[in-house]
């Protein structure tokens, strides 16, 4: 099962390979990692998308980040109200007659092109994980020429429901 | 006083460095030993040591894993923080052994490594290495100092973090022009380490399950493992056990923890462990495990590990619970404090005589056996001989092999911090150079090193320093002339094929002795082995025993690799 995970760390140099060295020494299955400053000088954020066995592993790997001593505090937000977005940019072959095509497909994802060449465009997404991919998908018969993500950063919503009805209301 | 004068001395007057505040710094921290080893990146520091006169003693080994092992050693008897320095590069690499088995076993270091200049870190320099990668994944934590006027926070923070929570190794890198730079930086005591918050004390809810849970048992079992030691709990929970009668098995790291010949003692469990405690480990319906990893040299195949039973486990480290057993009532705490909660707290203990009784006629019925030996010396018989004559008062320091298993089985441990062994990462060479640290963290006690004569040969150069120090250590060489546990095992499990295993060109360890300037027998007949152990322990300095045993020895009983705790081998002979 995938899970969204978020940590906050003490700004130290060398905080990165700690953690990614202790995900990596325990075989921990990372999707993708984030990290950005927060609101708070001297405080980072971390964002993890991680592929778990069970819920034996997840707890496994939530108190292995809280013994990091750079780490402040570990949630696993998954099955919480979350806002989480990710950022791809995607460089599709092809001349100019099919641009009015594909502007036509990225128009609903609410997407845009940044960048026009002779010989191809760059398109920005931004969104939900499986936005960006549906959207891949669809650039794919166009040819990708070159294409990159920043992984998911998330954080709760500004409210919670009083009782989550229903679990895992994200889906990645 | 004249003004030029004044300013001439001024002027002459050796400056501050940050070598000197580091001094300081190991001084407030009440360090009384240093073990070290110099070379180029750390010159001001050993210049500040001989400026200052430093109030500490300096050990000089003859290999930087010496110098670390030696602070395991004192780290253990002693309870403090074993701190030790050596050069960058080579230096602190000939550490990496030492701080990966002082991080498997959680014992508190502070190491200090030199480190190029600042301005040429990351060119390959003249002995430079990525000492923070290299320690990273083996360490509690690490630091490289980036400005002298962190020094003395970082050296606060790595004394504080080495030896609270779950004790472990600290790195602090020091580069050349830190150490050498000038400085009017003042000594603080402040530091802030926000995401670092030990959990001492116990929930007071999971105290009242536990209490619970051992209201209902039946069968119940405490497994103490060295975090009872580290707590320093040994007195708790020798009280609780007596107070509700409960049988405690131990670890091979928590022995001591509980006392070997108190008649609740059921002995070591796991591999090489007493049938009586692993039998008690499948059979109960409660295990309380207080400050062990369940790491699976004890658990063995972890299917049938106390397959009946509800687990509670107290751990200082909460990442510890549930790791490698599912644990049904977790309590985060020391261990110290975790028993003081249960000491008053109301149990109403039932009665478990029968229980009591079938662990006890396990032990009577199955105890540890061997053969006597008709030629050489029999070990088990020698380690039993070495526990009789040293009333069993020794603090005994082992290598890792057959001799280690024959120690932790033969030598029962009534007192906490006598036993000294590299258990989670089963370092050779270990033992000789952590008997150095034991002696000089307990001077006045009777140090006696078990080794055998290949781990031996990997540390023997520290002879050199019982011999400087005139440290009365006994070292007793277990010859087999083999690397013994390989060799068992190839018997066992490799028909037999001894690849590389058998020591035909071992040296004649009692010239190697007399050589060093220290007094070296031998002895190979059974009749020898209790006169030759009183003459030895009574002398007055460091001894080499040669003790020739029989070759073909197999340490029993055993769980084979794979199987289950009921299933051992070798319970009779």
């Amino acid at each position: 099962m995938k899970r969204i995970i978020t940590a906050t760390v003490q700004d130290r140099s060398g905080v990165l390979n700690r953690i990614t060295g202790m995900l990596y020494k325990r075989q921990f299955n990372i999707d993708s990692i984030s990290v950005g400053n927060s609101e708070i000088e001297g405080l980072s954020k971390m964002t993890f998308v991680v592929e778990v066995g069970d819920h034996q592993k997840l707890e496994q790997l939530t108190k292995q980040l809280n013994k990091q001593i750079d780490v402040i505090k570990v949630s696993d937000i998954t099955d919480k109200a979350i806002v989480a977005r990710e950022l791809a940019l995607v460089k599709v072959g092809g001349s100019g007659h099919l641009h009015a095509e594909i502007q036509g497909i990225i128009a609903p994802f609410r997407a845009s092109v940044i960048d026009v060449s002779k010989d191809s465009l760059t398109i920005q997404i931004t969104g939900k994980p499986n936005k960006v991919e549906a959207l891949i998908s669809l650039l794919r018969p166009y040819g990708i020429k070159e294409l990159t993500k920043t992984g998911v950063t998330a954080f709760l919503r500004g409210q919670q429901p009083k009782q989550v009805t229903e679990i895992n209301s994200f889906t990645i | 006083m004249k003004v030029e004068a004044k300013q001439e001395m001024e002027r002459t007057k050796v400056l501050r460095t940050g070598s000197d505040l580091l001094i300081e710094t190991l001084v407030d921290a009440e360090v009384d030993t240093l073990f070290g080893y110099p070379g180029g990146a750390v010159l001001p520091i050993y210049d500040a040591l001989y400026r200052n006169k430093a109030p500490f003693e300096h050990v000089l080994s003859r290999h930087e894993q010496g110098s670390i092992h030696a602070a395991e050693g004192y780290a253990r008897v002693t309870g403090k923080p074993g701190v030790v320095l050596a050069t960058s590069g080579p230096g602190a690499t000939n550490l990496i052994t030492g701080i990966t088995d002082a991080m498997m076993d959680s014992l508190p270091l502070v190491i200090f490594t030199g480190q190029v200049a600042n301005s040429v870190i990351g060119t390959d320099a003249f002995q430079e290495a990525d000492i923070m990668g290299i320690t990273t994944p083996i360490t509690k934590y690490n630091y490289q100092v980036k400005n002298v006027s962190d020094l003395p926070r970082i050296v606060k923070e790595a004394f504080h973090v080495a030896s609270t929570g779950r004790p472990g190794p600290v790195v602090v890198d020091i580069p050349k022009n830190i150490s050498a730079a000038i400085t009017t930086e003042k000594f603080e005591n402040d530091f802030y380490l926000p995401g670092y918050q030990p959990t001492k004390t116990p929930n007071p809810l999971q105290i009242v399950k536990l209490a619970d849970a051992l209201s209902r048992s039946k069968r119940p079992l405490l497994l103490a493992g060295a975090g009872v030691l580290s707590a320093n709990a040994a007195e708790e929970l020798k009280e609780f056990a007596e107070k509700y009668q409960l049988p405690v098995a131990n670890t091979l790291l928590g022995l001591g923890s509980f006392p070997g010949s108190n008649s609740l003692s059921l002995g070591m469990a796991g591999m090489h462990g007493m049938y009586a405690a692993n039998m008690g480990i499948y059979e109960c319906d409660l295990l309380l495990n207080i400050g062990a990893r369940f790491d699976d040299r004890l658990t063995g195949n972890i299917e049938h590990f106390a397959p009946n039973a509800k687990v509670a486990h107290i751990d200082i480290d909460p990442a510890e619970i549930g790791k490698n057993i599912s644990t049904a009532i977790p309590v985060v705490a020391d261990a110290k404090e975790a028993l003081k909660a249960l000491l008053t707290s109301s149990i109403g203990m039932p009665d478990h005589k029968v229980w009591k009784e079938r662990l006890q006629s396990n032990k009577t019925n199955y105890p540890l056996w061997h053969e006597k030996s008709d030629e050489l010396i029999s070990p088990q018989w020698l380690l039993k001989q070495v526990y009789r004559v040293s009333n069993g008062e020794a603090i005994v320091t082992t290598d890792v092999g057959q001799h280690q298993m024959w120690a932790a089985q033969y030598y029962a441990f009534d007192k906490p911090n006598r036993w000294v062994t590299s258990g989670g990462l089963g370092t050779m060479g270990f033992g000789f150079p952590a008997a150095i640290g034991a002696q000089l963290g307990a001077p006045n006690d009777l140090v006696v090193s078990v080794v055998g004569d290949g781990g031996f040969q990997m540390t023997l150069q520290e002879l050199s320093v019982i011999k400087e120090r005139n440290l009365p250590v006994k070292i007793i060489i277990v010859n087999n002339e083999a690397l013994g546990m390989v060799r068992q095992w190839q018997e066992s499990f490799y028909e037999e094929r001894y690849s590389e295993s058998l020591l035909s060109q071992n040296p004649d360890f009692v010239k190697l002795a007399e050589s060093y300037g220290i007094r070296g027998l031998k002895i190979d007949n059974e009749n020898d082995v209790v006169e030759t152990l009183e003459d030895v322990f009574s002398y007055d300095g460091p001894v080499v025993v040669d003790c020739r045993v029989v070759q073909l020895e197999c340490v029993y009983p055993m769980i084979a690799p794979g199987k289950g705790i009921h299933e051992m081998i070798g319970v009779t002979k």
